[in-house]
């Protein structure tokens, strides 16, 4: 690490004997010189590629200012009226969805929480239920809800389906990370006094586990909300079909208007969660 | 006597009563939630499910792998957008995180509200949804899905950065301070050095979600991989779709991967 380093630039007047100063040189960050230097290279290659890449029609974006604009204009006064009728049944939908899905993803993810966590299941089971939270990871919410509107229709029910999937990935790895980090002494002890394998999970991990069961329920209670706002845009039930015709309309102060009640709602989640987060634990 | 030794309970039974009151009332809005939505379902189509995704399934193998040449730009794309919109969206979520933070900001009364009034926006507003107003707004492309992501981006990564920075240890700052240096010294000697580990954990775990999310951004017209998925869906190329499926898939699997690797390289 060349923390010390001669200084050339001595100042007059304060020279010390043997005209030389150490002065103190914060280090680098990375500190070999060769991965520094060549990442620093490589960012640069890459950046120079990438950005050749974009092909930006500059006269579309100018034209397009303008409107962007009148975007920001219509937050000033958002329209919620003149499709009062879209409106309050798509906030519905998405609401209703949005709660539902939550309840289903979370009864489903406990089992597979349980048999995800490898100190609980047997090494099959183990890699069955990890097979299922990869797979709802990996696939976007929209890839899945195109999928369910192919084969159950439009509605509702597809966006249910969906946003309970994606539950499952998100809510079962978690808890199967905190079941996995859980206090043995306690499970030990409770299996010490002769319980059957429900009791032993519903005394000695159950527990230990249900402040964060909650808190990641409310949380994604919040996420399942924000999604349930984009999957109308494929026919999936909810509000996003109302604020794509929006959209297309231009119509920016009805998409304002709906942009600014998804932001209120979110915002409301946000803070009752942290309290009730709080009086949990 | 004819009751016999009392058995060890959990609850008492008033907070029983409460418990047993709170879970009606819990499954009361739950089944209400359902019979909405059952009453939006055609249930006639839903049962006839099985066989239609039997039938997609069959159309849809094997998937057309001589299909994967024309994957190769737009997968540059969709890469592309994620990182440069990834890189643009820290330009702005470093300086609104340290507005923020409350041991930061310069005003605990007026700044730290609107960074967070950003931070929330920002964060409420999926990508998707930033993705088709910019292509109303700028046209269709792949500019649009940038701009998406990083608007997306600054929300997840400003409030990530300024729990980072709320949870530093002072001593360093004093220590620093006590030296006499400048607040922009305070801040790259005593502060940056602190958050360092968090920002790159943050920066990468950002990116790995915007490879997932700019997958699909090109369903509503804003670049990448997801364009091609809508041409192939409209179509009814279900080949197409599964291999353009199993693309995404991998795709996503190679970036949690690296992401993991170099999350665990940094801490």
């Amino acid at each position: 690490m060349p923390e010390n380093t001669r200084s050339s630039n001595s100042p007059p007047g304060s020279t010390p004997p043997n005209d030389v100063i150490r002065q103190w040189k914060k280090p680098p960050a990375i500190e070999r010189p060769w991965l520094r230097y060549g990442l620093l290279i490589l960012t640069l290659v890459y950046l120079f590629f990438s950005l050749g890449s974009y092909d930006v029609n500059w006269s579309r974006v100018a034209e397009g200012m303008e409107r962007g604009w009148a975007f920001v204009k219509a937050f000033a006064n958002p329209d919620f009226t003149s499709r009062r009728t879209d409106f309050i049944e798509g906030m519905t939908e998405s609401i209703i969805m949005c709660i539902a899905s939550t309840v289903v993803g979370i009864l489903i993810s406990i089992p597979i929480a349980l048999g995800a966590a490898s100190n609980l299941a047997p090494m099959p089971v183990y890699l069955f239920c990890r097979a299922i939270i990869a797979l709802s990871r990996a696939l976007h919410e929209i890839i899945v809800a195109i999928l369910m509107v192919a084969i159950f229709g439009f509605g509702p029910l597809a966006g249910f389906i969906t946003l309970s999937f994606a539950t499952i990935g998100f809510l079962s790895k978690l808890l199967a990370e905190d079941i996995e980090a859980m206090d043995k002494t306690q499970a030990e002890a409770i299996k010490s006094t002769g319980a059957s394998w429900l009791q032993w999970v519903n005394y000695a991990i159950q527990p230990q586990v249900m402040p964060r069961l909650i808190g990641l329920s409310i949380y994604r209670l919040d996420i399942n909300f924000r999604e349930s706002a984009v999957l109308g845009l494929v026919g999936a039930g909810g509000i996003g079909a109302t604020l794509n015709t929006a959209f297309d309309r231009y119509e920016f102060d009805t998409a304002a208007a709906i942009i600014i009640t998804i932001i209120a709602i979110v915002m409301v989640l946000e803070y009752s969660s942290s309290i009730i987060r709080r009086w949990v634990q | 006597m004819n009751t016999s030794t009392p058995v060890w309970q959990r609850r008492t039974s008033t907070q029983q009563l409460l418990r047993w009151f709170a879970w009606l009332v819990f499954v009361a809005i739950f089944v209400a939630c359902f019979m909405y939505i059952s009453n939006r379902t055609e249930w006639f189509f839903v049962f006839d499910g099985p066989r239609i995704a039997a039938d997609i399934y069959n159309r849809a193998t094997p998937p057309r792998w001589s299909y994967i040449e024309k994957l190769w730009e737009p997968l540059w794309d969709t890469l592309n957008v994620a990182t440069i919109g990834t890189a643009l969206s820290l330009i702005f979520a470093v300086p609104i995180a340290f507005l923020a933070a409350r041991n930061t900001t310069p005003s605990v009364t007026f700044i730290r509200p609107i960074a967070l009034l950003i931070i929330v926006a920002s964060r409420s507003i999926n990508s998707l949804i930033w993705a088709l107003l910019l292509v109303a707004i700028i046209g269709p492309g792949i500019l649009a899905g940038t701009i998406a992501i990083a608007l997306r981006s600054i929300g997840f990564c400003a409030k990530l950065l300024y729990e980072a920075i709320e949870e530093i240890d002072h001593d360093q700052v004093e220590a620093i301070t006590a030296t006499g240096a400048r607040r922009s010294q305070i801040m790259s000697y005593g502060i940056v050095p602190q958050i360092l580990p968090a920002f790159a954990g943050i920066t990468v775990f950002r990116w790995d979600i915007n490879i997932r999310e700019s997958t699909v951004l090109g369903l509503v017209g804003a670049g990448g991989i997801g364009l091609q998925l809508q041409g192939s869906l409209n179509t009814l190329a279900w080949p197409q779709v599964a291999l353009i499926l199993i693309v995404i898939f991998i795709a996503v699997l190679i970036s949690e991967w690296v992401s993991a690797i170099v999350r665990k390289a940094i801490i």
